[in-house]
């Protein structure tokens, strides 16, 4: 019972190890129209991106912070530093890439799981990418996957353009202006008509700069037919000032087109991770999220499908543990446009040593989505009494012929099952520990296997701590 | 038969549950593979003396002391307990959802100092649910989620032949099951006795499992209290005459 264990140290050595910073080029810290023009002549973008950034910027400086979550105060945007460059170009081999930063994606395991299991791997380092390389039989198939500077520029420009920042406009809300104003990296997939991939495509992003912020914009588009499985990692070293992640992710899912997003969020507990993704998806086409968030100080992330084609269909699956220090208020938000439009949905949240996690989950069924239906199911499990779970489902339906079911629990672990498995051996924090992973089970065997084992590791390690 | 190990000793118990004494005082020596059989009727306090030994929370000890293997029992935690050979089938077993059997008693047999290879493992597993005639794919299913209550049962009793504890009780593990079930359950209990040479004490409020298993000592405890020790033909007198006779020699 004496076992206290200070778990942020063991468990998240592996992404705790920071690099000396050896930036090529680090913009001064604060947000002014002459750091946006300089971000935007540092990275070469075309006119008009320059005068979509002034014009998000503009919209930042007009909207207000939001008020109904938790509190960003600690957040000033006078002391992060929005652009970040590495010493390095983007490489297309691992052995390119500067030692330094090929070892920390090493550690992280990056260039392991790319050689064993992905079709594709794009790695960022604070503001860019530094490698991005796409399986030869991949890109025979005529699939493309690039960093999203490139895809700018190249033989997709127009339809990036005609894409970037539509399904997310920067009018959405302030850090979505944000994103507008000093987005840099991400990747751009498209997946031409009828093409399975049929194993996952990776980005990991990494942000290593202290007081930095990162900014990915990624735009997928998953032609009709066509089926994507993409998966998304991020961590960072903890520093002891506020770090903020306000990347963007916009989804296009064309008819009887499949996107799955896999994402496991570590960001260190110094991260304010206010992200934003959305998806719309048309006729017969299906959009899958996997959620996993573990880090960050704060997050603000509600992952949205807009279900306009007839006989669309989503599901959520995602999973939530704020541990000591953290606040993360997560969930998901549908809306159906189309008829017999179906979503389904299913999170866990965990919440421990003072940790506090909020589900939101909105459902909006509009008039011209007959027969439709929805299916939500949030359950959290408190591991002791001074953390905090709150479950906030919000229902719009204007049709009155859908099928809406939402069920929600709040629960502690019980004292019998605790005692139940130490009868047959598991000390206390074993015990707790094998009860909350077979709470995450039900969502941890939707991830990528590698991430479900990383996972059942960070809540074995979590729970070390929790007894006291 | 006074030579062999003893296993548990317990003077002089008392136990409580929410400030309500139910054991006034309990003596009860178990040798080296030897059967008991503890029975009496319901609210005696059968299964309060399984769930002190054990270490349940919810019992609390106020006098007396039990010792297992010469440590002392009621100082040791739980799992502490079940790692020394102690060994309590449960009546009604939680469910733990995500949690397959397979796994629950892997991590068990690890925690109580036996490490199978997975291969080796599903091996012993198989042969013990064959005894136990379960379905192997039992294994992969959430740990009692779903189970009827014989599976539920059985489930116990093949954890017990897992992990080969020195002394096992058996909380009502017949009640609730058909005939063809408590036969089974036997079997496997006759498995432990006789292969495993495990202790046994048999807490029951029937007699239908006894019937197929050696037993060396039947308790009657009423109120609390044991009010008669004897051999297997004690059975046979409860079987004619029910535990009226006991009560009013009280």
């Amino acid at each position: 019972m004496k076992e206290k264990t200070f778990v942020d140290d063991i468990n998240r050595s592996v992404y705790d190890i920071k690099d000396t910073e050896k930036d090529a080029y680090r913009i001064r810290q604060g947000l002014t129209e002459e750091i946006v023009r300089k971000i935007s002549e540092e990275k070469h973008d075309p006119a008009w991106m320059l005068e979509f950034r002034l014009k998000s910027l503009e919209i930042y400086n007009e909207l207000q912070v939001p008020d109904w979550g938790p509190s960003i105060d600690g957040l000033n945007m006078d002391n992060i530093a929005t652009y970040v460059r590495a010493n390095t170009s983007m490489k297309g081999t691992w052995e390119e890439v500067p030692e330094d930063i090929k070892e920390t994606f090493e550690r992280l395991g990056i260039p392991k799981a790319e050689r064993e299991s992905l079709a594709g791997v794009g790695a960022q380092y604070d503001s860019e990418l530094v490698y991005h390389n796409v399986r030869k039989e991949v890109e025979d198939q005529g699939v493309i996957y690039t960093d999203f500077e490139s895809a700018l520029v190249g033989e997709y420009a127009d339809m990036v353009r005609e894409h970037f920042m539509k399904l997310v406009p920067p009018t959405d809300h302030k850090f979505a202006a944000l994103h507008g104003a000093v987005w840099s990296g991400g990747s751009f997939v498209y997946v031409p008509p009828g093409v399975k991939v049929s194993i996952p495509l990776q980005s990991y992003f990494r942000l290593n700069a202290r007081g930095a912020g990162q900014f990915e914009h990624t735009l997928i588009i998953v032609d009709e037919g066509a089926d994507l499985h993409f998966i998304e990692g991020c961590s960072a070293p903890k520093y002891n000032v506020a770090n903020l992640h306000a990347g963007c992710m916009e989804l296009y899912v064309r008819k009887g087109a499949k996107l799955r997003y896999s994402t496991i969020e570590n960001w260190s507990k110094n991260m304010y991770n206010l992200n934003t993704k959305r998806a719309i998806v048309e006729e017969g086409g299906t959009m899958e999220w996997v959620s996993g968030s573990f880090g960050s100080h704060v997050s603000y992330l509600y992952p949205m499908t807009i279900l306009n084609g007839a006989g669309s269909h989503t599901e959520f699956t995602g999973i939530t543990f704020a541990g000591e220090g953290q606040t993360l208020d997560t969930g998901l938000k549908v809306v159906h446009n189309g008829p017999n439009t179906s979503s389904f949905v299913n999170t866990r949240s965990i919440s421990k040593s003072g940790g506090c996690a909020t589900t939101r989950s909105s459902i909006v069924v509009n008039p011209t989505a007959k027969g439709s239906k929805s299916s939500v199911s949030c359950e959290s499990l408190m591991i002791d009494d001074i953390s905090r779970s709150d479950t906030i489902p919000a229902m719009d339906i204007r049709t009155d012929d859908a099928d809406i079911g939402h069920e929600a629990s709040i629960g502690r672990i019980s004292d019998e099952a605790v005692y139940y498995l130490m009868s047959r051996g598991l000390a206390e924090t074993e015990a707790k520990a094998l009860i909350v992973s077979g709470f995450a089970d039900q969502v941890s065997k939707e991830l990528p296997l590698e991430y479900a084992v990383e996972m059942n590791n960070l809540i074995r390690l979590e729970m070390v701590g929790s007894i006291g | 038969m006074a030579d062999k190990k003893e296993i548990l000793s317990v003077q002089g118990l008392k136990v409580g549950v929410d400030g309500k004494e139910i054991l006034h005082g309990l003596d009860l020596v178990i040798r080296e593979g030897e059967t008991h059989v503890l029975m009496g009727p319901n609210g005696a306090g059968k299964s309060t003396l399984g769930n002190a030994l054990m270490g349940n929370p919810k019992y609390e000890v106020t006098e007396g002391s039990a010792a297992f293997l010469g440590s002392d029992l009621l100082e040791m935690a739980t799992n502490e307990r079940a790692a020394a050979g102690l060994f309590l089938s449960f009546q009604n077993p939680i469910e733990v959802p995500g949690v397959t059997l397979s796994n629950f008693i892997r991590s068990a047999m690890e925690a109580c100092g036996t490490k199978l290879s997975l291969w080796n493992f599903k091996k012993e597993a198989a042969r013990q649910m064959e005894v136990l005639q379960m379905n192997p794919e039992y294994l992969d299913r959430d740990l009692n989620v779903g189970f009827s209550g014989g599976e539920k049962k059985k489930a116990e009793i093949l954890q017990m032949l897992m992990l080969h504890p020195t002394l096992a009780i058996l909380d009502e593990t017949d009640s609730g099951l058909d005939v063809d079930a408590v036969k089974t359950v036997s079997t496997g209990v006759e498995e432990y006795q006789k292969n495993q040479n495990g202790a046994l004490l048999i807490i029951t409020h029937s007699t239908r499992i006894l019937e197929s298993l050696h037993v060396d000592y039947t308790h009657v405890l009423v109120g609390g209290r044991l009010v008669a020790t004897g051999d297997a033909s004690l059975i046979d007198r409860i079987n004619a005459d029910g535990f009226e006779q006991f009560t009013r020699a009280e």
